[in-house]
């Protein structure tokens, strides 16, 4: 088991005392591609950085167990997680205008990344950037190593994030919405790409996103979070099929070109779905 | 209510629409679609009086727009932005934003408009005094759609209304703009990267590529796969639905 979360809780010190953001995850990820789903501070995005401990210093994390790749997490010295971080697992994060520095040239940035995790001389490491960028499928991989971020498109940005990622060779891809700062297009793309790298390297992947059908196109399993909790863990097949009210009422919300209405029936939350 | 001839539009030196011709009737739903890039945003822009740089004919209710708009031009055409957290000053309350319009526009009686904007979009009364930071996502692009309607406008421009919100909140404002359209005969231009959205809330709509309106359909059509161009046909495939 590359990942193995049992119990996952993490809360928040606020004013009237502790706020629960993540309330008793478990999930086993073995080289697969997992998504999970759920909307706006549903605890996603924390459950997924838990396992890399870049929770924000003022968040208490506890777990039966949390632990990448038999490395129990909770326990890690830092220095262990840096062994972890980028080399063995990476981080896609949404946008690209912010996750990549704007005064480093794209090949500059890739080879920084290849050359800290592997060594190596900076004309090995420049070598190594630019085959990598021709792995991202960019077509032009010289010329975009000498490009900045603000010379670069939306989708060109997020593959020199995914180059990045990929220089260490990492065994697990945690992709928080990789792509929903994109274009439809460019979002079948990327994710086409994702697809592909992770298949051909044997990688794990862990895709966060808010968008059921995609993650469902996608993915072999999706969870689904909600207020902290996984309500329910279907195969990707199976989602028209999900049992929990809250996947049902998400999947019927949403506007279709195949089934349409005049009204879009609107998500009643049940109290007892968050209890 | 809009008529748009030969719109050629320039950001800088750069010519990003190159001629677009389209009318959407008193009360109609128009919608854009296309790639970022594609234009569509610019259009609804230049149709709210945000970019003077355009050449061509665009006409509201037969007036022709000029590249200065007076008050009253601008009063009837209001635009909702597609990032409520953007859109609305941190520093201001519900009230002060939802005041603005009306102050500029000369408009009285704020008390009970700002009220019944309220009402119009399901919003209590108590986030009236409340800042941006202190409501949901969805209770902002509320606000966003509130302050737009404020001076009673003809013609209501969204761009990427709900793109920034969860699913079960789009439904929601969907829903509200679907009613407000209805109810208030607004005449409504939406600009989406969303086919599915845009085939929601318009009979017709208008795909974009390259700045150029490359085919014309209707939702129905659209839904029936009924297409010709190969963008519209390639947009299409991509807007997934679930499998099985």
């Amino acid at each position: 088991m590359l990942v193995d979360i049992a119990n996952l809780h993490v809360a928040f010190p606020t004013p009237s005392g502790p706020a629960m953001a993540v309330r008793g995850v478990s999930l086993r990820l073995g080289q697969e591609k997992l998504g999970i789903v759920g909307e706006s501070g549903s605890g996603k995005s924390l459950t997924a950085r838990a396992v890399l401990k870049l929770l924000p210093g003022q968040a208490s994390v506890t777990a039966d167990r949390l632990s990448f790749d038999g490395i129990d997490v909770l326990t890690a010295s830092e220095s262990t997680m840096r062994k972890i971080r980028g080399r063995r697992a990476g981080l896609v994060l949404q946008d690209p205008k912010y996750s990549l520095n704007p005064i480093m040239t794209a090949g500059d940035q890739v080879a920084e990344a290849w050359r800290a995790h592997k060594g190596g001389s900076r004309k090995q490491a420049r070598a190594a950037a630019v085959d990598l960028l021709a792995q991202v499928l960019i077509r032009n991989p010289a010329d975009v190593a000498n490009q900045y971020p603000h010379e670069l498109s939306g989708g060109m940005g997020q593959r020199v994030m995914i180059a990045i990622m990929l220089a260490p060779d990492p065994e697990l891809l945690i992709a928080d919405e990789p792509t929903s700062a994109l274009d439809a297009t460019v979002q079948a793309e990327i994710l086409r790409l994702i697809d592909d790298l992770v298949a051909r390297r044997g990688m794990g992947l862990l895709l966060i996103s808010h968008d059921l059908p995609l993650v469902g196109h996608f993915c072999d399993r999706v969870a689904v979070m909600y207020a902290g909790r996984i309500v329910e863990e279907v195969g990707a097949g199976e989602l028209a099929r999900a049992r929990h009210p809250y996947t049902q009422g998400l999947l019927r919300c949403m506007p279709s070109l195949a089934h349409p209405q005049a009204t879009l029936p609107t998500l009643v939350r049940d109290p007892s779905w968050a209890a | 209510m809009i008529q748009v001839d030969g719109l050629r539009i320039r950001i800088g030196q750069t010519e990003i629409v190159h001629g677009v011709s389209f009318a959407v009737a008193q009360g109609a739903a128009f919608g854009l679609v296309g790639e970022s890039g594609s234009g569509k945003s610019t259009i609804l822009r230049a149709l709210a009086g945000l970019n003077p740089d355009w050449t061509g004919r665009m006409a509201i209710d037969g007036t022709p727009m000029t590249r200065r708009r007076d008050r009253a031009v601008l009063r009837r055409v209001q635009m909702v932005f597609q990032d409520p957290y953007g859109s609305l000053h941190p520093r201001q309350t519900v009230d002060r934003a939802l005041s603005e319009p009306l102050t500029v526009h000369g408009i009285g009686d704020h008390d009970t408009r700002i009220l019944r904007g309220l009402d119009e979009v399901a919003l209590p009364k108590t986030v009236r005094f409340r800042y941006p930071h202190q409501l949901s996502g969805g209770q902002r692009q509320r606000v966003a759609i509130a302050r737009a309607l404020m001076t009673s406008p003809e013609v209501l421009l969204l761009n990427e209304p709900t793109s920034a919100l969860d699913v079960s909140v789009q439904a929601e404002v969907l829903n509200l703009l679907t009613a407000l359209q209805r109810g208030r005969g607004l005449t409504t231009v939406l600009v989406s990267h969303n086919l599915a959205v845009v085939a929601h809330l318009c009979p017709n709509i208008g795909v974009m590529q390259g700045g150029e309106l490359v085919e014309m359909v209707s939702a129905a059509d659209l839904r029936l796969g009924d297409i010709h161009h190969p963008h519209t046909i390639a947009l299409r495939a991509l807007s997934v639905s679930l499998p099985g």
